[in-house]
């Protein structure tokens, strides 16, 4: 009896072991690539990148901060940033592109579980893009029912607001760190 | 004949969720759209099919006592190789099914037919019917997806057919009870005509 659940879970490890082993690879590329691909989504084109982790001062995880440069010179900044105020328990994740100005270029959504139909309209370009070549510094981050001037997603307060968190988590420490 | 008859039950007279009710959790859960519908009735079919041919093969070298514990270590190891490769080979459909991938574990069809065909059959007609069983779930979850799609969002594998957001709740969970109490009765109607 023993023996033979022994056997069996090892059998099984074994096997798992194998799995992991050829999967690990790809699962690692393929993590980095959707990242890659965010980042390239929100800023001009780049022939170099300089990654770096910094801690927010509101938040309990650190935020990616990713310079992107051509020929030597700072084109954009796209930083990975998060909120833990939407809709669903899953953190939302999202990559914000900085032109060296200070104003946004593109937001890509890296991660959301919010209600489908509704907070999950935030990837639309229709909610999303509303902040491009917006300047945080004269822009005011918050849905027009807090007094802001963003156009929440219709029924999805709890996550356009979420999704102005991580916004405007990226643009003050973007800040901090000096921007350029 | 007897193995056609053995693979086709699983689609209309013993369909894993329209007849016996097995998986209803992952099944309202995941056929938010189509495609996630296929998704993961494709991965618990290899976890079947997988799981189903261990099981018969082994069968007489388990002790009765110990039948159930290695059961789940067995359907539990490709229920991982099938998580890993997803992560591995298509993450994003494997973000969209997220936390219902591991659940495949406790689905009732995989420990459901281990313990009631597979402990008792040879192992070809084991994976006749894991096969058979899996692509039945399969169907459902893609039909019960595509109907929600359609009609909660108005898109078909992701392509919208028309502008607008159709009726929401049909995506939302209560459309998920709505829609698969249709279909259950649409199948006692086919059922009993036949």
């Amino acid at each position: 009896m023993i023996i033979s659940l022994v056997s069996i879970s090892f059998i099984a490890s074994l096997a798992l072991g194998g799995v992991y082993l050829v999967t690990k690879d790809p699962i690692a590329l393929a993590a980095r690539a959707k990242q890659e691909n965010a980042i390239k989504e929100v800023v001009p084109e780049f022939d170099s990148l300089h990654s770096f982790k910094i801690m927010p001062d509101n938040g309990k995880d650190s935020i990616t901060i990713n310079e992107a440069y051509k020929a030597g010179t700072l084109v954009g900044t796209a930083v990975g940033t998060y909120s833990n105020k939407g809709y669903d328990a899953t953190q939302i994740q999202i990559m914000v592109g900085f032109l060296p100005d200070g104003s946004i270029n593109n937001i890509s959504v890296v991660q959301q579980k919010e209600t489908p139909g509704l907070g999950t309209k935030m990837k639309e370009p229709k909610f999303k893009d509303q902040f491009n070549k917006k300047n945080p510094a004269s822009y005011s981050l918050k849905v027009k029912k807090d007094g802001g001037q963003v156009d929440a997603i219709t029924a999805a307060t709890i996550s356009s607001r979420a999704f102005c968190d991580a916004v405007d988590r990226a643009y003050r420490n973007y800040q901090k760190k000096g921007g350029n | 004949m007897n193995q056609l008859k053995n693979f086709t039950k699983g689609f209309i007279r013993e369909n894993p969720i329209l007849v016996l009710l097995l998986g209803t959790c992952p099944t309202l859960a995941v056929t938010t759209s189509a495609i996630n519908g296929l998704g993961m009735g494709l991965a618990t079919t290899f976890v079947l099919v997988g799981s189903n041919i261990v099981v018969s093969a082994v069968k007489s070298t388990i002790p009765d006592k110990v039948r159930i514990p290695s059961f789940i270590v067995i359907i539990a190891s490709f229920v991982t190789i099938v998580q890993l490769v997803m992560q591995a080979y298509t993450p994003s459909l494997y973000d969209a099914l997220g936390i219902f991938i591991p659940l495949i574990v406790v689905n009732c069809i995989v420990l459901g037919r281990a313990e009631a065909f597979a402990s008792k059959n040879s192992v070809f007609s084991s994976l006749i019917d894991g096969l058979g069983m899996g692509l039945g779930f399969t169907l459902a979850l893609f039909i019960l997806g595509a109907v929600r799609e359609a009609i909660g969002n108005a898109s078909i594998m992701g392509i919208k057919f028309t502008e607008g957001d159709g009726i929401l709740v049909f995506v939302l969970s209560p459309g998920a009870f709505l829609a698969l109490g249709y279909f259950i009765a649409l199948m006692n109607r086919i059922k009993k005509t036949s």
